[in-house]
């Protein structure tokens, strides 16, 4: 870096060095899917185009929010996890779990409109922590890397869920053609916002982060989680129990995961099936997570970039470029996100220290 | 024994040394001599400067002013192979071996005899197992070290650093980790070892195990050196004066006299660890309200478990009360809820989140205090910390600056303010003004006192004897774990506190 | 019992094969031990061994992999498209430099970055995953046969060949006796299954597989017994120890990474060459993280590896080859059981006689009560194995000590 560049740099103000880094990430990871794309031979600028002017039409952008709303959760979720320093990667069995649990629970329960919905979600939500519980407590009481165990759950959740699925849950009205939980009846349905294209649970989703922010950075208990994260040993001095910042943790993690699936089974599918239901957005929510940050401003708009170019990617197949170029857009960005934030972090303690240094050498200067 | 009067030069020769780092001179002026063929000991409490001068030997840092010479040559070591290439070798307190490697791969690491690539394992079991006799020690050379006990692990330092051709060997607090008889066959080996020609630089503060077994002594004192000494010239208590010095203060006449209730009552606590021996033995005492009972002793006797296992934080033994109140198996939580708060050992590690504002640092531990329906009251905890910031001049620009900005004595005040903003009835102290300039030195002991006038207990754990003496209203010596001694400041001489922390004396 | 760690070894696997023939003979099925079922584990588990080893050689340097998936999956897609044009050993050429490029994005970015380990990993396993969907619409699509998630057909085969003498090969056009599938044949005690043990790992055998299975001594060796090796695991147990001993950590974790994605590559390669004649998506099918699994099961050595992937790979083989045959396997565990009880009782080891004895009842009461047993819960046997490993045995474990911690030249810890 030349001198006077860093000059320019030591001048903005940190939220503004973390969006530009944001922003150089974002440009960089296109500009190396620019060359993959040149070099197999595809246009990116015609591409980057077809991105930009399909997704900037009314309907796309409803498309996107919708897109958006298992992303924020998941990345929720995850976010949770990593303010603790834990890291749950079992996101995705959990919210698979409880797709299922919460979709077959609901075809029991008859209940007016909107309490048979939260009281599905609840059952959602008690099932995603469920399931996440189990890493806790491997954690706590035997001491097992919640990485570990929670990528072996994600596997063993999978195959319980078949298991009770094919043995207890499907739906075998119509001779076992159906794949699929029975159909949910309407009063436990959440219905779109907008006819077809943006369903109720997004509104959900956004409440879910802005209790997200609440809880975890404005609340007692959420200084207490964070600190715990950031140093445990200074925590525990403090008076913090670390078991009990751990199970807690993983359970609301997993809770906030139970959602994930939600708009789908309530909102599209009426139903859960492991052809019907979308899976992988456990991996996309730590992917979304790490772009915004932690951060839940950073999530929804991650969430909403991710849902965005997601949504144009039928209309970039049809102009000839592979649509799968989008994946891959999101995953280089990722991958350049957590490169650029390890150099912006590293750049930012070495300011803050200079910079806080040469406040008090004024300061005594003055006085 | 006396071979290097036959060598006019010497193994080492240390010429006018000053090592200095910002706010601090850790070493001025130091010369030595080190013979060839002789165990010669480094002595000096904690902080006087010996491990820097080790340093300053080894080429983990270059000194400031001043010449080293080998075998009666001027070297400059840039870095510790540069060291290692002039014969010198050293063997850390903390050792630096894989758990899982075996013995053999432990020592030939980075120095593998091979054949086009494959270990020549018999060579190199070879050359060890002759080392090992040389050493005067059996070793299965093809075990894991993780099975390996903590004075067979030291032995395969020493191996190391031979396999690699040392003839002058650097041991730092080498006995700090062993029990007694570990202690003899280590001096056992020693005396072999020297016997052979190898030349032995051996730092402690355990008085008896140096005059037990070197050949000459240096005293070192606030960076200094005291002088140079034979084990048949002093006496222990001699040397003890040397060592802690003979111009302390005299304490401060005690303006209020102790006669409030007893506020902090230990007995029989014990900490015991599995395959290890206890750190702390057996210790009892009570502090009274508006007392400060002081803790004198050499670092790792014990202070810091007692601490940990005070406030809760270690399983321990025995029955721990507050005002009459026994919370022997309360958590962290309700014993600083019953009036319980401590002023950490290691600023950095238990006390401060180094990443975050100075105000979320501030608020850690009394965060329920600073509550609203749950939620953070974020302009009182800002306020909270201003005001810590002003009362203990932390030289900061504002709250919000990450922790890790700040200087260690800047951290310090903030640690601390936090604690005695707390206005606790006991008050755990360890080295509370650790690494702060005198000025904010004297104000955290107004503050101190003041909170004792208030009716606080104190129980100050400190290295700093001018701070003993000054604060406390009592004193009791920790040495392995026990206390061992009791007494008033007026009664502490240098000489006498001296042999109490090095064992030299028991009286409890 | 004084036994050196060799014989005991042989006297668990002789005294387990017992009681093996004993279950076959009991319960009637022949096909615990049939040299079919043999072979079919031996397939299943090579991709399993490769994942394993490569998770190995990653944690041995000091790196976590959670990549493995991802590496395996350039190894299918490079391994496929390398075999449809050039032939199938050009293509597993392919799949192991496929592989590598994934070690080398993981290596950049946790060696020379510092990115988090496991995060790095997450990443590139999503990366490999639309990746190689990419690279499939690119080459796939439109070729007959081919399609986005799918490559065209290979036209030729890596060759399979038996062991002459002892299972019936081809010497310069001799055609040799088969003596061990003579003895399968027999079936008798302890002998026919030996012999149909053997005869499965013996006969129809792919060059892809015997190379695959000569990874396990390899690494052994290279890791334990030559210079680079030593300083390899060094990198991996004390960082700091190690570069002050002059030892490069940086090059020789990139040399970690690069092998761990050769050997996944490897892996993937096999899926989609050796198992199968084209590429498929999802064909790795998690076994990236069966491999993890298989590592920390087998105490992150190669042997305990094999081990680890032999008993993955032979339960799905139980099942694809005879899945009646799974709930026998109930018997064979309460048997080993009360030998386990007896052995405690004679050892007076109270509380494991009592665990053993409990695990020998349900093991039984299963055995003759479920005679079907779901597919979909024997699906995560790896998995779960490897929890109850972690949570009992942990112990006895011995991961490398600094393995998923990063490490920054010229700073302490």
């Amino acid at each position: 870096m030349t001198a006077k560049k860093r000059h320019l740099l030591d001048a903005l103000p940190r939220s503004a060095v973390i969006l530009l880094s944001s922003f150089v990430a974002v440009v960089l990871a296109l500009l190396i899917c620019g060359v993959i794309l040149l070099v197999t031979g595809k246009d990116p600028i015609a591409a980057y185009r077809t991105i930009l002017e399909t997704g900037a039409t009314g309907t796309k952008l409803l498309e996107m929010l919708k897109r958006s709303t298992p992303l924020i959760l998941s990345a929720c979720a995850v976010a949770i996890g990593f303010k603790m320093n834990l890291f749950n990667i079992g996101v995705e069995g959990q919210y698979l779990f409880a797709a299922l649990i919460a979709a077959e629970s609901a075809t029991h329960i008859s209940a007016p409109p909107v309490l048979h919905v939260l009281a599905t979600l609840l059952i959602a939500c008690a099932a995603g922590a469920f399931w996440a519980s189990i890493a806790a407590f491997l954690k706590i009481i035997r001491g097992i890397n919640e990485v570990i165990s929670t990528i072996m759950l994600n596997f063993i959740s999978l195959s319980v869920m078949q298991w009770l699925f094919d043995n207890y849950m499907r739906d075998d009205s119509d001779g076992g053609l159906r794949v699929t939980t029975t159909e949910i009846a309407p009063s436990g349905r959440i219905p779109d916002i907008a006819e077809g294209r943006l369903n109720g649970m997004w509104l959900i989703a956004l409440f879910v982060v802005f209790c997200y922010w609440l809880l975890v950075f404005r609340s007692k208990f959420g200084f207490r989680l964070r600190s715990s994260g950031l140093n445990s040993t200074a925590a525990q001095t403090a008076g913090i129990a670390a078991n009990r910042m751990i199970v807690v943790s993983m359970l609301l993690s997993g809770a906030v995961a139970g959602l994930v699936a939600m708009q789908s089974v309530l909102g599209e599918e009426y139903a859960y099936g492991p052809q019907a239901t979308p899976t992988q957005f456990g991996f996309a929510g730590i992917a979304v997570a790490l772009l915004g940050r932690n951060h839940p401003v950073g999530i929804v708009i991650a969430a909403m970039l991710f849902g965005f170019t997601d949504s144009t990617s039928a209309v970039l197949q049809l102009s000839g470029i592979p649509n799968s170029i989008v994946k891959v857009i999101q995953a280089v960005v990722v991958i350049t996100v957590v490169i650029v934030n390890e150099a912006t972090s590293r750049y930012m303690n070495h300011r803050t220290a200079e910079q806080t240094a040469a406040a008090l050498r004024t300061e005594t200067a003055i006085a | 024994m006396w071979q290097y009067l036959a060598m006019p030069e010497a193994a080492v020769e240390l010429t006018n040394i000053s090592k200095g780092f910002p706010g601090v001179v850790a070493n001025r002026d130091i010369s030595m001599r080190v013979e060839h063929g002789t165990i010669h000991a480094i002595v000096g409490e904690n902080g006087a400067g010996k491990s820097t001068l080790m340093k300053t030997l080894y080429g983990l840092h270059q000194p400031d002013a001043g010449t080293i010479a080998v075998n009666g040559k001027v070297v400059t070591f840039k870095s510790p192979s540069d060291a290692i290439a002039a014969g010198i070798g050293m063997v850390h307190q903390h050792f630096m071996l894989a758990d899982n490697l075996t013995v053999l791969e432990n020592v030939i690491l980075g120095a593998e005899p091979t054949k086009g690539g494959i270990i020549d394992s018999r060579e190199a079991e070879r050359r060890l197992n002759e080392l090992a006799k040389s050493l005067g020690v059996e070793l299965d050379v093809n075990l894991p070290v993780a099975e390996l006990g903590v004075g067979q692990r030291q032995r395969v330092e020493i191996l190391k650093v031979l396999y690699r051709g040392a003839k002058t060997l650097i041991l730092d607090e080498p006995t700090a980790v062993l029990v007694p008889q570990e202690v003899e066959e280590l001096f056992d080996n020693l005396r072999r070892l020297v016997a052979q020609g190898t030349t032995v630089l051996f730092i402690s503060h355990k008085l008896n195990e140096v005059l037990a077994v070197s050949n000459r002594i240096t005293v070192i004192r606030q960076g200094t050196t005291v002088g140079t000494v034979t084990p048949a010239e002093v006496t222990r208590r001699k040397l003890a004066e040397m060592m802690v010095g003979s111009d302390l203060p005299a304490p401060e006449p005690r303006t209020t006299h102790v006669t409030g209730e007893v506020r902090f009552e230990v007995k029989g606590l014990s900490v015991r660890h599995a395959g290890q021996r206890d750190s702390v033995r057996d210790v009892s005492f009570s502090i009274r309200s508006g007392e400060i009972l002081g803790i004198a002793g050499v670092e790792g006797n014990g202070q810091f478990e007692l601490c940990a296992a005070l406030l809760g934080r270690q399983t321990s033994s025995g029955s721990v009360a507050i005002d009459g109140k026994d919370i022997s198996h309360a958590s962290v939580r309700q014993r600083m809820d019953a009036g319980l708060s401590y002023v950490p050992f290691d600023r950095q590690r238990e006390g401060l989140m180094l990443s975050t504002s100075l105000w979320e640092n501030n608020l850690l531990g009394q965060e329920a205090k600073f509550t609203k329906f749950g939620f953070i009251d974020v302009r009182g905890a800002r306020k909270a910390c201003r005001d810590v910031i002003k009362r203990f001049d932390v030289l900061t620009p504002n709250e919000d600056v990450p922790a890790f900005a700040l200087s260690g004595g800047n951290q310090q005040k903030l640690v601390v303010g936090r604690t005695m903003s707390l206005q606790p009835s006991v008050l755990l102290a360890a080295h509370p003004t650790r690494g702060i300039d005198v000025g904010a030195q004297a104000a955290v002991w107004k503050e101190i006192r003041s909170a004792r006038d208030g009716g606080m207990a104190v129980l100050l754990v400190s290295a700093d004897l001018e701070e003993l003496l000054g604060l406390s209203d009592r004193i009791i010596v920790m040495f392995e774990g026990a206390v061992v001694a009791e007494l008033l400041p007026r009664d502490a001489t240098p000489e006498l506190l001296g042999s109490y922390m090095t064992g030299a004396k028991v009286n409890a | 019992m004084n036994l050196t760690g060799r014989t005991r070894l042989l006297v668990y696997a002789a005294v387990t094969f017992a009681l093996m023939s004993v279950v076959r003979l009991w319960s009637g099925e022949e096909s615990l031990t049939s040299s079919d079922t043999i072979g079919a584990s031996l397939r299943l588990s090579i991709p399993i061994l490769l994942a394993g080893l490569a998770g190995l050689w990653a944690e041995r340097c000091g790196v976590v992999n959670i990549g493995i998936e991802g590496m395996m999956i350039l190894g299918t897609w490079f391994g496929g498209w390398g075999a449809w044009q050039y032939g199938p050993w050009i293509g597993l050429l392919f799949a192991i430099i496929g592989g590598m490029i994934g070690g080398l994005i993981h290596a950049v970015a946790t060696v020379r970055f510092n990115v988090d380990q496991i995060i790095s990993g997450v990443v590139l396993n999503l990366l490999a995953f639309f990746g190689v969907r990419y690279l499939s619409d690119l080459v796939f699509v439109g070729q007959p046969g081919g399609g986005v998630s799918q490559s065209p057909p290979q036209t030729s085969v890596i060759p399979r060949f038996n062991i002459p003498i002892l299972a019936g090969g081809e010497i310069f056009g001799w055609k040799s006796p088969n003596i061990l599938l003579w003895f399968e044949d027999r079936g008798w005690f302890f002998v026919g299954d030996l012999a149909g043990v053997l005869y499965g790992l013996a006969h129809n055998l792919s060059w892809g597989t015997v190379i695959g299975v000569s990874f396990v001594p390899l690494s052994f060796w290279i890791l334990w017994r030559t210079r680079v090796g030593l300083r390899l695991r060094s990198s991996g147990e004390s960082p700091v120890a190690a570069e002050t001993l002059g030892v490069n950590v940086i090059r020789l974790r990139y040399l970690g990474l690069l092998v761990s994605g050769g050997l996944a590559g490897y892996a993937g390669g096999i899926l989609s060459i050796v198992a199968s004649s084209y590429y498929r998506q999802g064909q790795t099918a998690g076994r990236g993280y069966i491999g993890l699994a298989t590592m920390i099961f087998g105490n992150w050595r190669p042997l305990g590896v094999l081990g680890g992937a032999s008993l993955f790979g032979y339960a799905e083989g139980v099942k694809l080859v005879a899945s009646d045959a799974i709930s026998t396997l109930f018997l064979f565990v309460a048997l080993a059981a009360v030998l386990l009880v007896v052995l405690a009782v004679v050892n007076r080891k109270t509380t494991r006689g009592i665990i053993t004895a409990f695990v020998a009842v349900i093991a039984a009461y299963a055995y003759l009560t479920i005679d079907d047993v779901p597919e979909s819960l024997t699906q995560s046997l790896p998995y779960f194995a490897t929890l109850v490993v972690l949570a009992t045995a942990s112990q006895r474990l011995r991961p490398p000590a600094m393995a998923g911690i990063p490490y920054r030249r010229g700073e302490t810890h």
